[in-house]
C-alpha cells in the first residue's frame, strides 16, 4: 500500500478548492479573485560523519485567495486545505477589503493576456528514492569529499532532498491550471584544517530531474577543492583592481539589475535605474534574454503568477535595456502592459564568450576573483554597492594565493557598463543563467 | 533589564490556553498522546517531543496615502520529533489529530533502526516565565483604528520636509500559540504575541534619491502604537535617514577606527560572536570559537549576555520552543569567553546545561540553538569622550543587515548612516559602506565602552539555516580600533 504521506493531493481537489475559493468570493460580493493551493512533499537526510544527522519529512498544503472591490483589494492564505480554511480565507480578505483603499491600478491582470494554450515543459521528474538510499548517497558525497584531500579535517554534511509539488492556479477571468514539478539537489559542505586556520565551504547539484544531477562523489570533491583552496587566506592591501566574479556569484549581479529594473521598484522611484529603459547599460556586445520555455529548466514555466503567458522576450539586446520587470499592478502604475513577471525572471540567460574561466584569468592579468559575497550592502536607490568578500588573488594571470576579509565596493552603473567579459563557464543552477563576469576596475579595501 | 515583574500580573495561564485551543478541538488528551509517544520510541530512539501550533498574522501597508494592501493568515500544525543520539527524524503535518500524528510519528521515529527501548514518562506542566501578555494583539485595535494609525504615521513622516517625496507604513501582528510536549514527561505551552509597526520613506532632491526606514515592535500589541508620538517618532526619524543621506560623500576605504552607535548597531555582536556560540556549530567543531571557553576573546571591556528573559522584548520567549525557560546567558564576561548558547540535544551531547536557545521558525522546522536578545553591558566611558578620542576614523550610527561565516569568523554588516570623524568631531555624513571584521579578534580591538547601553527598537530578524527567527540586539557606543571599511575612497 502507497504510504500516504508520500502522494500529492489529486489535481481535481486542488482544482475544486481554486474554484471554492473563486465562488465564494464572488457570492460575497467580490468584482474578482484570484486563488492558489498548493501541496508539496519531500524528504531531505543530512549525513555527517558518516551517520544520519537529520532525516527529515516534509509535506505542506496551503492555499492564498486575493479578492478585488473594485479597486480595493486584500488578500489571505491558510497552511492547510480544506473547505473550512477556504471558506475562512476567503471572509478574511472580503472583510480587510472594506478598509483598503480604491487604488485603480489594482485588478486581475489583462484577461487576453492569460496562458490559454500553455506549452508542455516537462518539469515534474519524481525520485522514488528511499530514505535508506538517500542516506547512503549523502555517505558517498561526505565521504569523497573526506577522501579528497588529508587536509579535510571535518564536514557540515552531505544532504540529499528530493522535492515534489503540485501547484494550482485559478482566476476569475476562468483561467485555470494545476501542474506538478519536481526539484532534487546534493549538496556537501567541507571544512579543511583546524582552529584559527580552519576554512569551510559548498558545492551543490540541483535539478528537476535527477538523471540531470552531477555525480554525488563529484558534489564532495567540488566541496573539498574549495574548501582546500582557501587555506591560508589573507587580507589584501587596499586600491583599484579588475574584479573577476566568478559564474554562482555573478549571477547575484544580473540579480541587481533585475531589482533595479523590477516595477515596484520602480513606480516608488526607490531604484538608480527609473526611467532606463533604451539606455545603454551594458557593453554593446551583451545580451540577456528571458527563455521560460526551456525543457525541464529550473526557472521554466509557462506563465506567471498571474496567469500571464510567458514567452521569449530580451532584457538586454546590445547593452541596452530594452524593458522593465513588471507584474499587472506595477505596469498599470508606470503607464505600462506586464511583461509576465509577476513572481520575477524565468531563465535569464546572460549571452556568455568564449572564454572559459582561465581564458578570463588570463585576461585580467592581475586582479581579484571572488567567490564569495558577505551582506546586503547593495543599495538600489543609489546604486551603490559594498560588500564583504573572500577569493584569490590573480597575478600574471594564474591564482596566486587565497584572500579574505576585504570588502569590493562600486557604482553598480559603473559595474555593469564595466563589463569586460562573460565566460563561457554557465551556472544554470537558478533563475538566472550566468558565467563568470570580467568587471574592469572596483575599490577592494582589505588592511 | 530586569522588566518583568509588570507583565507577570493577570496574565491567564498559557500552558491552559494553549491545550484548550491546540488539543481540544482534536479531543487529544494526555492519553492519546501518550500512545503516539508509544509509537515515536522505537527502540533506539532516546527522546521525542511534539511542537503543537496555532499562528495568525496579519499585515497592513499604507503607500502614498492609500491603504494599498491588506493580508490575513492562518497557519496550524504539529512537528514530530524522534532523537536517537545524534540522529534526529522529523515529520510535520498540518492538521492536528491522533491520524495524522500517528503517520508523523512513524515516519519521524523510523530515524532509529535499533538500540535501548524507553518509556514516555507522565507528563507535568512546567511554568513559563510572565514575560508578556497572551492577548491577541490582532484584536487590540479595530481596523479602522489599525488604518488611522498608518495615516498618522504618513503624514508625520510627509510633514518634516516636503524632499520626502514617497512613504510606506507597513503594520504587522502575530499571535501564535504553541505547546510542547515531550517523552521526558515535558508539557509547557506559550502564547507569544509580535506586533511591528514600520515607517520607509524616499528623500529626493535633484537628481539625488536616498531612502531611510525605521520602525519598532516586541511582544506587545498595537495599544502601545497608539501612545502619543511613538509612531510620529518612528516617522520623523526615517525622513531624519533619508535627508542626512541627501548629502552623503563617499565612504572611505581600508582599515579605520570606528566608533558604533548604540542600540541597533549591536547587530555587530550577533555577527561576530553571537552565532560562532550556538552549541550546534560548537559540538561540530566547524566554529570559530570552538573548544575556547575560558580562553580571552574580547578586550576586558567586554561583558556579552543573550538575554531572553526582558520584558515584551522582540527576541524574549517565556519558554523556549522545546518548552524550556528562556535565561539571561552571559557569553563572555569581561573577555573571557564564559559559554555557549544550547538546546537540549547539543548541550546533552556536550555535557553543558541547556540555557533556552532552542527555537524553530514554525512546527514544520526542526528547533536549533538560537540567540533572543543580544547585547553588551555597559561601560565606564562617555560617548563623546569616545568619538573625540578619534583622529581619523568612521563613526556608524545604523546599519542594514549582516552575515557570518562561523567557520573563518569572517563578518560582515553594512552601515546606513554614518559620519566621517577628523579630530575628535564628526564632520560630513557618508554613503553606506560595509565593515568586515573576524569574530574571534573584533572584539579584542575594543578600546572604549559607553556608558549609554541601548537595545534596538524592535525589528531584527535572524536567518540560520533557511529558518527566521524575530531576535534583538543592543550595545553601548563603543570604539573598535580598526577593522576593513567597504568604501570607495581608497
Amino acid at each position: 500500500m502507497p504510504d500516504p504521506r508520500n502522494e500529492l493531493p489529486a489535481p481535481g481537489t486542488l482544482e475544486a478548492f481554486v474554484q471554492q475559493a473563486l465562488d465564494d468570493a464572488r457570492q460575497r460580493g467580490a468584482d474578482a479573485a484570484e486563488a492558489a493551493c498548493s501541496g508539496d512533499i519531500g524528504l531531505s537526510v543530512n549525513v555527517r560523519k558518516g551517520e544520519i544527522d537529520t532525516l527529515e519529512h516534509h509535506r505542506g498544503r496551503d492555499m492564498g485567495v486575493t479578492v478585488y472591490f473594485g479597486g480595493r483589494k486584500a488578500s489571505a492564505s491558510a497552511g492547510e486545505l480544506s473547505e473550512q480554511a477556504v471558506r475562512d480565507a476567503v471572509q478574511a480578505a472580503c472583510d480587510i477589503a472594506r478598509y483598503t483603499s480604491e487604488d485603480p491600478a489594482n485588478g486581475l491582470a489583462p484577461a487576453e493576456r492569460m496562458a490559454v494554450d500553455p506549452p508542455e515543459l516537462d518539469l515534474d521528474h519524481p525520485w522514488p528514492l528511499p530514505a535508506d538510499e538517500a542516506v547512503e548517497l549523502a555517505r558517498d558525497c561526505e565521504s569523497a569529499a573526506v577522501e579528497a584531500d588529508r587536509r579535510i579535517e571535518n564536514t557540515e554534511g552531505a544532504g540529499v532532498s528530493v522535492h515534489r509539488g503540485l501547484h494550482a492556479y485559478g482566476n476569475s477571468h476562468g483561467f485555470f491550471s494545476v501542474l506538478p514539478e519536481s526539484r532534487h539537489s546534493i549538496h556537501c559542505v567541507a571544512v579543511a584544517g583546524r582552529g584559527e586556520a580552519m576554512q569551510r565551504d559548498y558545492w551543490y547539484t540541483v535539478a528537476r530531474d535527477p538523471a540531470a544531477l552531477e555525480d554525488a562523489r563529484d558534489v564532495g570533491r567540488r566541496a573539498a577543492e574549495h574548501a582546500v583552496a582557501r587555506l591560508g587566506a589573507e587580507s589584501l592591501h587596499t586600491e583599484r583592481v579588475p574584479v573577476l566574479f566568478r559564474a554562482p556569484v555573478a549571477r547575484g549581479l544580473v540579480g541587481h539589475l533585475v531589482s533595479a529594473v523590477r516595477g515596484s521598484a520602480l513606480y516608488r522611484q526607490a531604484s538608480f535605474l527609473v526611467d532606463s529603459a533604451g539606455e545603454q547599460l551594458f557593453p554593446a556586445w551583451l545580451q540577456m534574454v528571458e527563455r521560460p520555455h526551456i525543457p525541464r529548466a529550473l526557472g521554466s514555466t509557462a506563465f506567471d503568477a498571474e496567469g500571464v503567458a510567458t514567452a521569449e522576450s530580451a532584457l538586454v539586446r546590445d547593452g541596452v535595456l530594452q524593458r522593465y520587470v513588471l507584474d499587472s499592478y506595477s505596469a498599470r502604475r508606470l503607464g505600462l502592459e506586464t511583461t509576465a513577471n509577476a513572481g520575477g525572471v524565468h531563465n535569464l540567460e546572460v549571452s556568455g564568450g568564449e572564454e572559459d574561466f582561465d581564458a578570463l584569468l588570463r585576461r585580467m592579468g592581475r586582479g581579484l576573483v571572488v567567490t564569495e559575497l558577505m551582506g546586503q550592502g547593495v543599495n538600489l536607490v543609489t546604486g551603490d554597492y559594498s560588500r564583504g568578500a573572500a577569493g584569490f588573488w590573480v597575478e600574471n594571470g594564474v591564482i596566486d594565493r587565497p584572500v579574505q576579509e576585504i570588502t569590493i565596493a562600486g557604482h553598480l552603473r559603473d559595474l555593469f557598463a564595466g563589463i569586460r567579459a562573460v565566460g563561457s563557464d554557465v551556472d544554470r543552477r537558478g533563475n538566472i543563467r550566468c558565467g563568470s563576469i570580467l568587471v574592469e576596475e572596483m575599490t577592494v579595501a582589505g588592511q | 533589564m530586569n522588566e518583568h515583574a509588570e507583565a507577570a500580573t493577570a496574565t491567564p495561564d498559557p500552558l491552559r490556553q494553549a491545550e484548550e485551543r491546540l488539543l481540544a478541538p482534536a479531543a487529544l488528551d494526555e492519553a492519546r498522546l501518550g500512545q503516539v509517544f508509544s509509537r515515536l520510541l522505537r527502540p533506539g530512539v532516546d527522546f521525542a517531543d511534539l511542537y503543537f501550533q496555532a499562528a495568525r498574522r496579519e499585515a497592513w501597508v499604507l503607500e502614498d496615502g492609500i491603504v494599498r494592501e491588506g493580508s490575513h493568515s492562518i497557519d496550524r500544525g504539529v512537528g514530530v520529533r524522534a532523537v536517537s543520539g545524534e540522529k534526529t527524524g522529523f515529520a510535520y503535518c498540518d492538521e492536528i489529530d491522533l491520524e495524522a500524528l500517528l503517520d508523523a510519528s512513524s515516519a519521524a521515529g523510523a530515524v532509529a533502526r535499533s538500540g535501548q527501548s524507553c518509556t514516555p514518562v507522565a507528563f507535568r506542566g512546567t511554568a513559563g516565565r510572565g514575560l508578556y501578555r497572551g492577548d491577541d494583539p490582532l484584536a487590540s485595535l479595530s481596523a479602522d483604528e489599525k488604518v488611522a494609525l498608518l495615516h498618522r504615521a504618513e503624514a508625520a513622516a510627509r510633514a518634516v520636509d516636503p524632499r520626502i517625496v514617497h512613504v510606506v507604513v507597513s503594520l504587522a501582528g502575530a499571535h501564535d500559540t504553541i505547546l510542547v510536549a515531550n517523552s521526558e514527561g515535558g508539557w509547557a505551552g506559550d502564547i507569544r504575541p509580535l506586533v511591528r509597526l514600520n515607517v520607509s520613506v524616499l528623500a529626493a532632491a535633484g537628481e539625488r534619491r536616498e531612502s531611510g526606514s525605521s520602525g519598532g515592535g516586541g511582544r506587545y500589541d498595537y495599544q502601545q502604537f497608539v501612545e502619543p508620538g511613538r509612531v510620529e517618532a518612528y516617522a520623523r526619524e526615517a525622513a531624519r535617514q533619508a535627508l542626512v543621506n541627501l548629502d552623503a560623500e563617499e565612504a572611505p576605504a581600508g582599515n579605520l577606527p570606528v566608533v558604533l552607535g548604540p542600540g541597533w548597531p549591536g547587530v555587530l555582536l550577533h555577527e561576530a560572536v553571537g552565532h560562532g556560540l550556538e552549541g550546534d556549530f560548537n559540538r561540530k567543531g566547524t566554529s570559530a570559537f570552538t573548544d575556547r571557553i575560558g580562553e580571552r576573546v574580547a578586550s576586558p571591556l567586554c561583558t556579552v549576555v543573550d538575554d531572553g528573559t526582558i520584558a515584551q522584548r522582540r527576541g524574549s520567549l517565556n519558554i523556549d520552543d522545546e518548552g524550556h525557560p528562556s535565561q539571561c546567558n552571559t557569553l563572555i564576561e569581561g573577555g573571557v569567553l564564559t559559554g555557549y548558547m544550547q538546546d537540549r540535544q547539543n548541550a546533552g551531547l556536550m555535557g553543558m546545561d541547556r540555557t533556552g536557545n532552542a527555537r524553530r521558525e514554525s512546527y514544520a522546522h526542526l528547533p536549533m540553538p538560537r540567540m533572543t536578545n543580544t547585547y553588551m553591558l555597559a561601560g565606564p566611558h562617555d560617548p563623546q569622550e569616545i568619538i573625540a578620542s578619534v583622529d581619523r576614523g568612521l563613526y556608524a550610527v545604523n546599519f542594514g543587515g549582516g552575515q557570518v561565516d562561523i567557520t573563518s569568523g569572517k563578518f560582515v554588516f553594512s552601515a546606513s548612516e554614518a559620519y566621517w570623524i577628523e579630530n575628535g568631531r564628526i564632520q560630513h555624513p557618508v554613503k553606506g559602506a560595509t565593515l568586515i571584521g573576524n569574530g574571534p579578534d573584533v572584539l579584542t580591538r575594543v578600546s572604549m565602552v559607553g556608558n549609554d547601553l541601548a537595545l534596538d527598537g524592535g525589528i531584527g530578524v535572524c536567518g540560520k539555516e533557511g529558518q527566521s527567527v524575530p531576535v534583538g540586539v543592543g550595545q553601548p557606543t563603543l570604539k573598535v580600533d580598526g577593522m576593513t571599511v567597504g568604501g570607495t575612497q581608497a
